[in-house]
C-alpha cells in the first residue's frame, strides 16, 4: 500500500512539475503564477469528479453508473440556463457570484434529490436505468438549448459566459470557493469512509449492521450532487471522464476499503487529467479540448466494462 | 387511436399550415414564395422524417431490437466523420463527392455497430441502444477532435444540428434518394419481416440472410447520409414512430410501413411547425424540438415496456 501511494505521489509530482515548466517562456513568476491558477482548477475538477464518480458507484451498488452518465451535469446546465430564462440576464448577472452559486447548488440538490431518488429507487434492471439516465441527459441538454434559443438574443452571451469554459480557460474567481468546498466534501468522506465500506456491502448487510441506510445516502447524494455542480460550474458537462478514473482506481488499489480508494482515486484523476493537458498542450501542440480525448477513451471503457461483464 | 388512418388528414392539414407559416407574409409573389422556399422545405421535412423513419424500422429488424436506430447506433456520426473527413482532405469537393464520403462511412460505421451488438449476448436487450449510444459518443468524440484541430467545429455544429431554414429550391434534392429508397424498403418489406426472425429462420425460409442484411444495411446508411448532408442529424424519430406504429398495428412490415413513413413526417414536419412558431420570428432547429418530445417519448416508451401487437 505505501508502494503504491509513493509510486502515485512520484508520478504526481512528475506530472505537475511538468505542467508548470514544460515549454515556459518569459518570467517564471509569471508563469508559475498563471499556469499556477489554471493548475488548481484542473485538480479541483480531477478531485471532485473522481470522489463524487467512487461514492455514487459505492451508493448504487455498481461500477458502471456514474453521476455524469445518469444526467447529473446536464441538469446542473438546465438549471443555470432556466435561472438566466426566469430571471433574465441583468438578473441573473447582477447575482453575488456567492449567491449565485448558492442559488443554483441548492436547486441542483432539491431537484437531483427528487429525480435520482425515484430513478435509483428500481436499481435492479441495470440497463434500463442506465438507458434512463443517458437518454434524461439528452432531454436536459435539448431542453437547455431549447431555452437558449428562447431567451433574448442579448442575454443569451450571458448564458454562454456562464454555462461552460472549457479546461483550458477557466474562471479564477470561482476557482477557490470550488476548491474550498471539493477540500471540504473530500475530508467529510475521508472521515466516514468505514461507514462507505460498510455500505458498499449492499443494502441488507449495512442495515443488519447498523447503517441508517436511506438517510446516509441521502446525505452522500448531497455530497455527490455538491460535487458534480462544483465541477460543472469550473469546465462543463463531462459523461465518461469519471467512469474511466473509476475503473483505473479499482484496478489499481486493488482493495475495497474507502480509506483508499477515495484518495488514490483523486490521484489518478488529477495525475490523468493534468499528464492529458501537458500531453497535448505542451507536447503534442494541439489545441484540442482535453475533455474530449478524455471522453473518447471513457466511452471505450465503458464498451469494455459492459462486455466483460457479459462475459463473465 | 386504434385506427393510425387517421395520420393521413393530419398530414394534409400540417402540410396546409407549413405552407402558410413563415416570416415573409404570402403577398403578391405569395406563389413564388411558396414555389421556391414554404414548399421545399415542407417536402425536406416529409422525406426527410419519412425516410428516417423507415430507416429506424429496418435498423431493428437487423438488430433484432426495439431500441435503435441510425442516430443511437453510430451511423449518423459515422456519416458526420466522413464528411468531415472528406472536407479536411478535399476543401471545394462536389456535393456528390462529400454524399458518397458520408455514405461510405455511414455503411462502415453500421457494420461496425452490427459487428459489435453480435458479441453481445442475448439476455438484456437495452444492452444494445446503450452500446451503440457510447459507440455513436466515441465516433462523434472522434469527429470532434479533427474538427476542433481545424477549426471546422462551428461547420460541424451546423451540420450535425437539423434544421431545414436553410432549405430552398435546389437545395434539397438529394433527400428525393431517400424518398426512393424508402419505396424500395417496401417492395424488400416482406424480407426484412422474416429476416427480424433472425438468421436460422431466415435461411430455412431460403432466404439468403447476409443478402437480406446487406441490402438493409445500406438502405439505412444511404438514407441516414443523405439527411444529415443536406438538413443535419435529427434524433429519435426512427426509434418512436416505429415502436408506436408496431403498438398499435404489429409488425407485418409490408402492412405498417407506409404508416411508419407517414407518421415519420409527420412527426417531423409537426415538429418543425412548431420551431417555427415557438419563438417567432426566430426559429428554433428541428433537431432540438424532436431531442425534448423525442426524448421524452423514448423514456414513456422504454418504461412501458415494449409490449407489442
Amino acid at each position: 500500500m505505501d508502494r503504491l501511494f509513493s509510486t502515485l505521489s512520484v508520478l504526481f509530482i512528475t506530472v505537475i512539475v511538468g505542467y508548470l515548466t514544460i515549454d515556459a517562456k518569459g518570467h517564471w513568476d509569471f508563469v508559475l503564477a498563471f499556469r499556477g491558477a489554471k493548475l488548481s482548477a484542473l485538480l479541483t475538477i480531477a478531485v471532485a469528479v473522481a470522489v463524487s464518480t467512487v461514492v455514487f458507484q459505492t451508493i448504487t451498488a455498481n461500477r458502471i453508473l456514474t453521476p455524469s452518465i445518469m444526467g447529473f451535469d446536464a441538469l446542473y446546465l438546465f438549471l443555470q440556463t432556466a435561472l438566466v430564462f426566469f430571471l433574465g440576464g441583468f438578473g441573473f448577472a447582477s447575482l453575488n457570484p456567492f449567491a449565485k452559486f448558492g442559488v443554483e447548488t441548492a436547486l441542483m440538490l432539491v431537484a437531483a434529490l427528487a429525480l435520482f431518488g425515484v430513478v435509483l429507487r428500481n436499481a435492479k434492471d441495470l440497463a434500463r436505468m442506465v438507458l434512463t439516465g443517458l437518454i434524461l441527459g439528452v432531454l436536459l441538454r435539448s431542453l437547455t438549448s431549447l431555452l437558449n434559443r428562447m431567451i433574448d438574443p442579448n442575454e443569451f452571451s450571458v448564458v454562454q459566459q456562464a454555462s461552460f469554459a472549457r479546461f483550458s480557460a477557466i474562471e479564477a474567481e470561482l476557482t477557490w470557493i470550488s476548491a474550498a468546498i471539493v477540500v471540504a466534501c473530500f475530508l467529510w468522506l475521508m472521515a466516514r469512509h468505514r461507514m462507505l465500506d460498510v455500505m458498499a456491502l449492499g443494502r441488507d448487510t449495512a442495515l443488519s449492521l447498523g447503517v441508517s441506510q436511506d438517510r446516509e445516502v441521502r446525505r452522500l447524494l448531497v455530497v455527490v450532487a455538491l460535487l458534480v455542480s462544483v465541477s460543472t460550474a469550473l469546465v462543463g458537462p463531462v459523461i465518461f471522464f469519471g467512469l474511466l478514473v473509476s475503473a483505473l482506481t479499482y484496478r489499481i488499489a486493488g482493495t475495497w476499503r474507502h480509506g483508499v480508494l477515495l484518495p488514490v482515486s483523486a490521484l489518478v484523476s488529477a495525475i490523468t487529467l493534468v499528464g492529458a493537458q501537458t500531453l497535448f498542450e505542451r507536447v503534442l501542440g494541439l489545441q484540442t479540448s482535453v475533455s474530449v480525448v478524455i471522453e473518447a477513451l471513457g466511452g471505450v471503457v465503458f464498451l469494455i466494462l459492459i462486455l466483460r461483464r457479459r462475459a463473465r | 387511436m386504434t385506427r393510425p388512418a387517421f395520420v393521413f388528414p393530419v398530414l394534409v392539414t400540417l402540410i396546409l399550415v407549413s405552407l402558410v407559416t413563415g416570416v415573409a407574409s404570402l403577398g403578391e409573389d405569395g406563389w413564388w414564395l411558396v414555389f421556391v422556399s414554404r414548399l421545399p422545405r415542407t417536402l425536406a421535412a416529409l422525406l426527410a422524417g419519412a425516410g428516417l423513419a423507415v430507416a429506424g424500422v429496418i435498423m431493428q429488424m437487423l438488430a433484432r431490437n426495439p431500441f435503435v436506430e441510425p442516430a443511437t447506433a453510430g451511423t449518423g456520426q459515422a456519416a458526420g466523420l466522413g464528411l468531415v473527413a472528406v472536407t479536411l482532405l478535399a476543401p471545394g469537393a462536389a456535393i456528390w463527392l462529400k454524399m458518397s464520403a458520408a455514405t461510405t462511412a455511414a455503411l462502415i460505421g453500421t457494420a461496425g455497430f452490427v459487428a459489435l451488438v453480435r458479441r453481445l449476448p442475448t439476455g438484456d436487450p437495452l444492452l444494445v441502444p446503450l452500446t451503440g449510444i457510447v459507440y455513436g459518443g466515441i465516433l462523434g468524440a472522434a469527429t470532434t477532435f479533427l474538427a476542433y484541430e481545424r477549426d471546422l467545429l462551428q461547420y460541424i455544429d451546423i451540420w450535425m444540428s437539423g434544421e431545414f431554414s436553410g432549405v430552398m429550391l435546389g437545395r434539397y434534392e438529394i433527400l428525393w434518394i431517400g424518398g426512393a429508397l424508402t419505396v424500395l424498403a417496401y417492395l424488400y418489406a416482406d424480407r426484412f419481416t422474416i429476416a427480424g426472425f433472425g438468421e436460422e429462420t431466415t435461411r430455412s425460409l431460403g432466404l439468403g440472410y447476409g443478402q437480406v442484411v446487406a441490402l438493409g444495411l445500406v438502405i439505412v446508411s444511404v438514407i441516414t447520409a443523405v439527411t444529415v448532408v443536406t438538413v443535419g442529424m435529427i434524433p429519435f424519430v426512427g426509434l418512436v414512430v416505429p415502436n408506436l406504429v408496431a403498438r398499435m398495428r404489429g409488425e407485418n412490415l409490408r402492412e405498417t410501413l407506409p404508416y411508419v413513413a407517414v407518421s415519420g413526417g409527420v412527426l417531423v414536419l409537426a415538429c418543425d411547425i412548431i420551431g417555427r412558431v415557438i419563438r417567432y420570428p426566430f426559429e428554433v432547429p428541428v433537431g432540438t424540438v424532436l431531442g425534448v418530445l423525442g426524448a421524452a417519448l423514448f423514456l414513456w416508451i422504454l418504461h412501458r415496456g415494449p409490449r407489442r401487437g
